[in-house]
């Protein structure tokens, strides 16, 4: 499958569970800034991409679990750490950890959940 | 009022598919304005009906050990009316099912007429970062709770 196959599958899943026209998903939107989803909708998201791309996404794979309370020393005073985004790398490879570590606040980890960041998932696990 | 939507469970394949009936009649008072001379069963209700169909399905999958709310209903479509003297159908399929939730597609027929349809998505809300503290097991699966519904062929105790 070519990432433009899986670009447009993933623009149709997105469709769906947003309720949003094709032509407001580009590789660039951000699930939650530009798209407007909500927590619900990440698990939408994962039964959709299921579905249309036949793969198991088990709990945490595409989206991280809560950082912050893990109690894991991952996060301290609102940043996740170099032992955290070490974490993320490890277990959160489709996500851009390069960008977010120039301002590695927790919540600045959901400017990360972007529509290329799916792309990039689906590929790895159809690959 | 209690605010149970189905009225008796008449099918259930565990993780699989569920068969809930609930008989409209007039003795609701919720019909004589819903509406004044034209009463209809709410679309809302029968959602609700088949939220609570799905839910069951989805609780039982895991023994009820999750709490498990309505947190999203992605499509809805509603085909016809219901009046007082119908029995409703609600046929729910589950979709999927994982720790953090689970969705159910589910239809709702009076008879043969297929009168509405709807895809819902279910929260373990026991599993999502800000209820982790709850420890108590599914209150509305709680004994003489909707729990009841579930005696496959008996009526609510």
């Amino acid at each position: 499958m070519t990432s433009d196959e899986i670009f447009t599958k993933v623009r149709n899943t997105l469709v769906d569970a947003l309720g949003v026209d094709d032509d407001e998903v580009t590789l660039e939107s951000r699930l939650e800034a530009d798209l407007g989803a909500e927590s619900i909708d990440f698990l939408d998201i994962v039964f959709r991409l299921e579905k249309n791309f036949s793969i198991k996404i088990p709990r945490g794979e595409l989206f991280p679990e809560d950082l912050a309370s893990a109690d894991a020393g991952l996060v301290k005073d609102g940043l996740v750490t170099a032992e955290g985004l070490a974490t993320l790398r490890t277990k959160v490879p489709h996500i851009d950890i390069d960008t977010f570590a120039k301002d590695p606040k927790v919540e600045n980890i959901k400017d990360m959940f972007t529509v290329q960041m799916l792309v990039k998932f689906v590929q790895r696990k159809v690959a | 009022m209690r605010w149970f939507w189905i009225d008796r469970f008449t099918e259930l394949q565990s993780g699989q598919y569920a068969k809930a009936i609930k008989n409209v009649t007039l003795a609701e008072e919720h019909l004589h304005d819903h509406f004044p001379g034209f009463p209809v069963m709410p679309g809302s209700l029968m959602l609700e009906g088949m939220a609570q169909t799905g839910g069951i399905l989805l609780g039982e999958k895991n023994n009820f050990e999750h709490i498990v709310i309505l947190a999203k209903v992605p499509n809805v479509i509603y085909h016809g009316f219901v009046v007082p003297g119908d029995t409703l159908t609600y046929t729910a399929k589950l979709m999927n099912d994982s720790p953090e939730g689970g969705s159910v597609e589910v239809t709702a027929h009076v008879g043969e007429r297929l009168v509405a349809e709807a895809e819902i998505i279910f929260s373990h809300i026991d599993q999502s970062g800000d209820f982790k503290h709850l420890d108590q097991k599914n209150f509305v699966f709680s004994i003489g709770g909707l729990l009841s519904v579930m005696e496959v062929g008996k009526a609510g105790a």
